[in-house]
């Protein structure tokens, strides 16, 4: 792996305005750590929009299907009854009775359905060891990681990202 | 970010991002204090209180409570749908507040967040003891069983409920978990010894705050949001449905469903505001939890207060205009019978008091909040008190008219769930950040005391 270095800056107008000039100049930023969501920076870095939003879609229509299933099977199949002259005897008749158990299975599936995958794809689990290269990226300052491709250039891309508005250039966990 | 100086700075005391994480980190970092000790030892006492009287209920069957083959349903119920309503008002500052963009939201969220959880945790002890065998709650899921394939019936609302419940609250748990992972990782990464960094390093699930965490964890804040708030407004509505789609005078009525939804909201705030009152005191949040925030969600009680004066007020009406005698003579029971005390606690508390919150100083004072949001949810407890018990006493038959007193048990469960949800919280505000750090530095630029003096500064240059 090529080394690493990590700017910090105190203050995210600051950073955010660098990203693009600082590429310019050939700096290959990784990625960047905050203690709260920058607006824009996902744009500004050029990642992709986040596809978890239609994955709550998919987990929404499974659990919808799983519970009109359900209640077919058990209400209008398995035992159909005849309750109060009003019988189970098609799913048709009987979907308006069915309709806030439906709601309730599609927000649990789509709900958990998408936190779990939120949990797995950004590896957030306990007992993960964090990668912190600064404690104080949790509290006030903003950590941009830069990956040096030739080693020698790590004096000259130090001195660019301070001209650029970082605070300080360090190695991970110094 | 610009934002116009004359919207009213939501932090306050020129505090920066550091300022923030130092403030909120302090109580979990330090010693609790002795108001900490003394309101937690009173907690655990009615706490230990509840655990009697439910074993006491669980052992020897719920005849220990003042119940009978008419009033069927008592403190119980009552009591479930006080707990259940008082919850959806964190739902609604964390969900429908985000929708509309609401900055307000930010530094009371977390707490009122928490005050869902445990509020449904108080509510569904009541659901699960007032069957009677709580060990055989599961028969409330429709699991395979060994009685032929006798399933649940899915026509009936208390199915509906069974599943509203459940969603609602393990959604609120993960929604309110997701929210305190960042803060978690504050607290890890300031941590001076060896358990802290080792439980917060377990709780925080090794979070980063990447940009593309953020992305993610942005979306799925938003879609949680837009999820949870048909999610609240249908718990309501399918607990309502628990009285309204049956035929007992007083209960068979269309309008229980937004009626309901308006009192839950009305009542949540209420407690809301009974506990951000102290809480901002024992912890000092005084720049964070502001008179702007008291006074928001003063205006939403009465907002709230005036829908169910109003529901009340068409309920009595269309019991006339129905010309089913039943009903007039259910709501006129109400008013002047064997309960009517109950029934005029519900109208002072709920109806005449909220309205005191249309004066500016009143709304904006919080001795006085404080003592109307407990009134309020008095006045809450006996509107549920009053549809249940004063419906069932007087049903269609005279030979089984009946009344109805609480025994010391009902009382016991009732006063300990009260202790349960204290102690819970009261842990919370010990061991958890109150409020949602990650949140409120992103308005440090726009919305705090010293961001507004530079705009008006500017403003005048």
């Amino acid at each position: 792996m090529s080394k690493q270095i990590f700017a910090i800056f105190n203050d995210e107008d600051v950073l955010m305005k660098s990203i693009k000039p600082l590429r310019g100049t050939g700096v290959n930023i990784k990625n960047v750590f905050s203690p709260f969501p920058i607006h824009g920076l996902d744009t500004e870095l050029g990642l992709a929009r986040t596809r978890i939003s239609i994955c709550a879609f998919l987990y929404g229509l499974t659990g919808l299907s799983l519970a009109v299933l359900m209640t077919w099977y058990m209400m209008i199949s398995d035992w159909p009854m005849d309750i109060g002259g009003k019988p189970n005897f098609s799913y048709y008749k009987n979907i308006p009775a069915f309709v806030p158990v439906l709601f309730e299975s599609t927000v649990l599936c789509a709900a958990h359905g998408m936190v779990i995958t939120f949990y797995l794809r950004s590896k957030l689990l306990p007992g993960v060891t964090a990668f912190v290269p600064d404690v104080r990226m949790t509290d006030d300052r903003f950590v941009m990681q830069v990956e040096l491709e030739d080693a020698a250039t790590e004096e000259q891309i130090t001195a660019v990202l301070i001209q650029h508005g970082a605070e300080e250039v360090k190695e991970y966990g110094k | 970010m610009y934002e116009a100086s004359i919207r009213e700075p939501l932090i306050l005391g020129d505090k920066t991002a550091h300022d923030i994480t130092e403030d909120i980190c302090r109580p979990i970092e330090g010693k609790a204090n002795k108001y900490w000790w003394w309101c937690f030892s009173v907690s655990v006492a009615a706490l230990i209180w509840w655990v009697l009287c439910v074993s006491i209920t669980v052992g020897q069957g719920i005849g220990v409570w003042g119940l009978n083959n008419v009033v069927d349903w008592g403190w119980d119920i009552t009591n479930f749908v006080w707990w259940v309503g008082i919850g959806h008002a964190g739902t609604l500052i964390s969900a429908v507040l985000l929708l509309f963009r609401q900055k307000w939201r930010l530094s009371i969220n977390r707490a009122a967040e928490a005050m869902t959880i445990f509020a449904v945790i108080c509510a569904a002890s009541f659901l699960l003891t007032h069957t009677g065998r709580p060990w055989l709650d599961y028969t409330l899921f429709p699991l395979p069983n060994q009685f032929g394939s006798l399933w649940v019936n899915f026509n009936s609302p208390l199915i509906w409920d069974t599943f509203a419940v459940s969603t609602y609250f393990s959604v609120s748990l993960v929604f309110w978990y997701t929210g305190l992972i960042p803060d978690f990782a504050v607290v890890r990464d300031r941590a001076k010894t060896k358990g802290m960094k080792f439980w917060y390093g377990l709780l925080s699930f090794g979070w980063v705050g990447s940009a593309k965490n953020w992305q993610r964890f942005e979306e799925v804040s938003l879609v949680l949001a837009g999820m949870s708030t048909p999610l609240v407004l249908s718990v309501h509505t399918i607990v309502s449905m628990d009285f309204a789609t049956s035929i007992v005078p007083g209960w068979h009525t269309t309008i229980f469903p937004p009626y309901f939804v308006a009192g839950a909201i009305f009542s949540g705030f209420a407690m809301v505001q009974t506990l951000l009152i102290i809480t901002r005191k024992v912890l000092s949040l005084e720049n964070y939890i502001t008179t702007y925030h008291i006074d928001m969600m003063n205006r939403i009680i009465m907002i709230t207060g005036s829908i169910v004066g109003i529901a009340y007020i068409t309920e009595f009406f269309m019991s006339w205009y129905s010309g089913v005698e039943y009903e007039s003579y259910c709501f006129v029971n109400r008013a002047t019978g064997y309960y009517w005390w109950a029934y005029w606690s519900m109208m002072t508390c709920n109806v005449i008091s909220p309205q005191l919150f249309w004066f500016k100083k009143l709304r904006t004072n919080f001795t006085f909040t404080f003592i109307l949001s407990i009134v309020v949810n008095i006045g809450m407890w006996f509107e549920r008190f009053v549809i249940i018990v004063t419906s069932l006493h007087r049903a269609y038959l005279p030979s089984e008219w009946s009344t109805y007193h609480p025994t010391w048990v009902e009382v016991g469960i009732f006063i300990g769930s009260i202790g349960l949800f204290f102690t819970c919280f009261l842990l919370f505000a010990r061991f958890f950040p109150v409020i949602a750090m990650s949140e409120l530095k992103t308005i440090v630029k726009s919305s705090s005391s010293q961001a507004k003096r530079e705009f008006k500064e500017e403003a005048h240059h």
